[in-house]
């Protein structure tokens, strides 16, 4: 039995299509990550997900239990950390801990020992209330909440938005040693990077599901070559290089550009004589794609670039 | 002027907290210079600052050739400022907007007409410059509060954080944008959490606890750190400084 199925589900807000047919399944034990820019559909579908929105059509079950006739006993299995703060400001670190055991009827004390790899961070300010906290310290209690009823799945939307890149490694290492303790975990996030992180990724773009997928797998489905060029006036070369006869498309990643082209002749040599044709002098070699290079190509593909 | 921004021995202390430590720093003409640091370590403080928002402790800010502690108005006129929180009027069209933010700038009748349809060609925003702004997608409309923040002509523009939630294809464009800018002479300072759009800068500044850890190009930055992206370079920096509040 998946931790997470989800069967057809579409939801509007008035005219605006949130979600058209999405489906998706979790497996029990796995890191998954939900990953599309703002306003693709991923806190909709988490909300879903959570027991929080019901669909308008399709349906979700968690370990089994259906999202909207069960959703009682689904509040119990999982832990929820939404995307904007929503503890309690004016009770303290320590308060918020014990309020949120003693809704879900445990104790801190129960089960410290799944939650002390984050709240320990915490202890040295137990006594401020946590609408006084600095960022970082606000998510890790709420994660701390998050998991103190011992959820069989952890939910978080978009932990990482607004988060300096410390902060998300630490986060991240987090994740991983929940998981560790067979805790399944749903994470949605807005960057690409994130997705070597999971055991699998589904993408999501404008309410649909582009694609589920290991991270490997996604790049495996690139169905072009792919070069990088790294030229000193990189930038001023673009759309030069986005007339050559065998560009499909050409983007920045990084300090290079990686073209694409379904020219299957098209040699780290060739590319690079052409590109001299046009004036350009680069260092060409030929890479493999990554899940952000599939999804670029899954947006222009499906003209979902406007 | 040789510099568009200059700053020197800046320090902004809140009661016994020195949020920002002695920096010292210049950005050229038409260059885009990348603000970096953890959460806390004085980016916004410093941007607030050079806007005139904020007044230093101690140390020097020449913006535009303006001095922060004595013309900060004439700061105010010479910069374009666009946060990651959208600023637009969502229920107006984008050709109402621009006219909106025109007006506030100062431009009205055929002067600010013109520069609007400037704006249109320079965005290629034609086909949407009648469509109410809160039914674009979020890439587009990052590009349209950057149009919008450049209504005024200013030669300096801040840019915090323009990127946030935007799409990958979304992302690149609105960059390819900033280098186009960059190279009709605006001068870009910006703030991302990406580390790949650091990559994406002429220079970068990394601050860690309110002073400058780093700050070169980011090809210089990597080699004589001896790392291979500015993410591990940021990793490496940062939690130098961490050590320290935590």
């Amino acid at each position: 039995m998946p931790a997470i199925q989800v069967t057809n589900i579409s939801k509007s807000y008035g005219k605006v299509k949130a979600l058209t047919d999405v489906s998706l399944s979790v497996e029990e034990g796995e890191m998954f990550g939900l990953i599309g820019p703002d306003g693709a559909g991923k806190s909709t579908l988490i909300r879903i997900i959570t027991t929080l929105l019901v669909p308008d059509s399709g349906n979700v079950t968690v370990f089994g239990l259906d999202t909207v006739s069960q959703y009682k006993l689904i509040r119990g299995e999982i832990g929820y950390m939404p995307a904007v703060f929503s503890l309690y400001s004016d009770l303290t670190v320590e308060e918020n801990l014990n309020f949120f055991a003693g809704v879900f009827g445990t104790t801190v004390k129960e089960n410290y020992e799944l939650v002390k790899g984050v709240y320990h961070m915490l202890e040295p300010f137990r006594n401020r209330p946590a609408g006084k906290l600095s960022g970082g310290m606000k998510q890790k209690l709420a994660l701390s909440c998050a998991l103190i009823h011992r959820p069989r799945v952890l939910i978080l939307d978009e932990p990482t938005t607004g988060v300096d890149a410390v902060s998300r490694k630490e986060l991240w290492d987090l994740l991983h040693s929940i998981k560790k303790q067979g805790i399944t975990v749903f994470v949605s996030t807005a960057y690409m990077d994130e997705a070597k992180q999971c055991d699998r990724v589904a993408l999501i773009q404008k309410g649909r599901i582009l694609g589920t997928n290991t991270p490997e797998g996604f790049a495996e489905m690139f169905p072009y070559k792919l070069f990088s060029i790294q030229a000193n006036n990189a930038w001023s070369s673009l759309d030069a290089i986005r007339h050559l006869s065998t560009c499909e498309t050409a983007y920045m990643f990084g300090d290079s550009i990686h073209f694409a082209t379904n020219y299957n002749e098209e040699s780290p040599e060739s590319l690079h004589d052409r590109l001299m044709s046009v004036g350009v002098e680069a260092n060409v070699a030929q890479i493999q794609a990554s899940i952000e290079d599939y999804f670029i190509y899954q947006l222009s593909e499906k003209n979902l670039v406007k | 002027m040789t510099n568009a921004i200059e700053v020197e021995n800046l320090v902004k202390r809140f009661g016994s907290f020195i949020a920002v430590n002695h920096l010292t720093f210049s950005v050229g003409k038409g260059e885009i210079f990348g603000l970096l640091g953890a959460n806390g370590a004085g980016k916004t403080t410093t941007i607030r600052m050079l806007c005139g928002l904020l007044s230093p402790t101690s140390g020097k800010i020449s913006v535009a050739g303006y001095d922060a502690y004595t013309q900060p108005e004439q700061i105010r006129a010479s910069i374009g400022y666009m946060s990651q929180k959208f600023s637009l009027y969502s229920d107006l069209t984008v050709w109402e907007n621009i006219r909106f933010f025109g007006g506030i700038y100062g431009l009205w009748g055929k002067e600010l007409r013109i520069r609007a349809l400037e704006l249109v060609e320079e965005f290629k925003m034609h086909d949407f410059k009648d469509t109410k702004v809160e039914s674009l997608p979020v890439g587009w409309r990052q590009r349209i509060s950057l149009a919008v923040s450049l209504v005024h002509k200013p030669p300096i523009i801040f840019l915090d954080e323009p990127t946030s939630g935007v799409d990958p294809v979304g992302r690149r464009m609105f960059w390819e944008t900033i280098h186009q800018i960059s190279s009709m002479g605006t001068t870009v300072l910006v703030t991302t959490h990406y580390m790949d759009e650091a990559e994406y800068c002429h220079t970068v500044l990394v601050m860690v606890d309110g002073r400058i850890e780093a700050q070169g190009a980011p090809a210089q930055l990597k080699s004589t750190h001896g790392v291979e992206s500015m993410n591990d370079l940021f990793l490496l920096l940062s939690r130098n400084g961490k050590l320290n509040i935590e």
